[in-house]
């Protein structure tokens, strides 16, 4: 097989879940394409592992390890995102602007970071 | 190595062997599910096309004689990871149906972007693997033995560290999600 169509079909993968993890907005949205990027680089992993015919094989252990850490990091995700939707009621990334600085956080479709920091802070705490 | 592969195998674009047809078609199938999967607007339809593009990718490790990643993507990916984001949607209340909001206001800038990285990276790849060749002919490359010998007498220790992780993960998980005692008694 020649090497440039796993190598292109990774390459494609990777863009589409970096389009995704851009142009998204519900949180876990982005979480589903972080996997998409990360499912690329385990397909780029197998194919050089097959192709170089490693001794060690570390091209598919390594493809076991960020399988398992893909997996812990949608664990994590996914808790720090209910928490994040329990507090404020939405899971928008758009949203969370409290930490932008003022004229940026004015250009939010959200309209919170019109108010001052101090009655942003108020609202957060009062959500929480 | 490359150009021995090439000089033994005299094969090209225009003489495909049956494995590479399987793989441009399931790779096609592939990218078309997650292309859906990033720009649809329904949010369950999202994930339910996730598990096409990873199930497609554990065909491609198949293709590529990788069985026992396959069989791991399966396990992982597709068993628990999708069912894993299905819960996060529904824990979140995701509408059912369309949700107009989906997609942020800077897609187009998004798009650009992967437009060009793809572009980019095509190009870059393509210019240099233009004459590799992967032999699939010989010994199976991922079969369970070899994996299993592989893992546990080069990478123990990597792969012990990272239960450690995971287990870290979990216990993290857990503290996140556990609802705090001191909020529930001031609500």
């Amino acid at each position: 097989m020649h090497l440039a169509y796993p190598a292109v079909l990774a390459v494609l993968l990777f863009s589409i879940g970096l389009y995704g993890v851009l142009g998204r907005r519900n949180a876990i949205l982005v979480l589903m394409s972080v996997e998409l990027m990360l499912n690329a680089v385990n397909l780029n992993l197998v194919a050089f592992d097959v192709w170089l015919r490693d001794t060690l094989h570390a091209g598919q252990a390594l493809t076991l390890f960020t399988i398992t850490i893909a997996a812990a990091e949608i664990g994590i995700g996914l808790a720090i995102v209910l928490l994040v939707y329990r507090n404020r009621g939405s899971s928008d990334v758009d949203r969370l602007t409290d930490l932008a600085e003022n004229g940026l956080a004015g250009t939010g479709p959200a309209g919170a970071g019109s108010t001052p920091d101090a009655a942003a802070d108020e609202k957060a705490e009062a959500t929480a | 190595m490359s150009l021995a592969a090439a000089a033994a195998a005299p094969s090209g674009f225009l003489s495909p062997t049956g494995v590479e047809i399987a793989f441009v078609l399931v790779g096609i199938a592939t990218l078309g599910a997650a292309l859906i999967s990033v720009t649809t607007k329904q949010l369950v339809h999202a994930a339910l096309w996730l598990v096409v593009a990873l199930g497609g990718l554990a065909v491609e490790y198949l293709l590529l004689t990788a069985e026992f990643i396959a069989w791991v993507q399966v396990l992982i990916y597709v068993g628990s990871v999708v069912v894993l984001i299905l819960f996060g949607l529904m824990l979140t209340r995701a509408p059912i149906g369309r949700s107009p909001d989906a997609d942020s206001d800077n897609r187009w800038v998004a798009v650009t972007v992967a437009a060009a990285s793809a572009i980019t990276l095509v190009w870059v790849v393509v210019d240099a693997f233009r004459t590799t060749w992967i032999e699939l002919d010989g010994s199976v490359q991922g079969s369970t033995k070899v994996t299993g010998q592989t893992l546990f007498q080069h990478w123990v220790l990597p792969f012990e560290a990272l239960s450690v992780l995971l287990l870290a993960a979990l216990v993290g998980a857990i503290v996140l999600s556990r609802k705090n005692q001191d909020q529930d008694k001031e609500s």
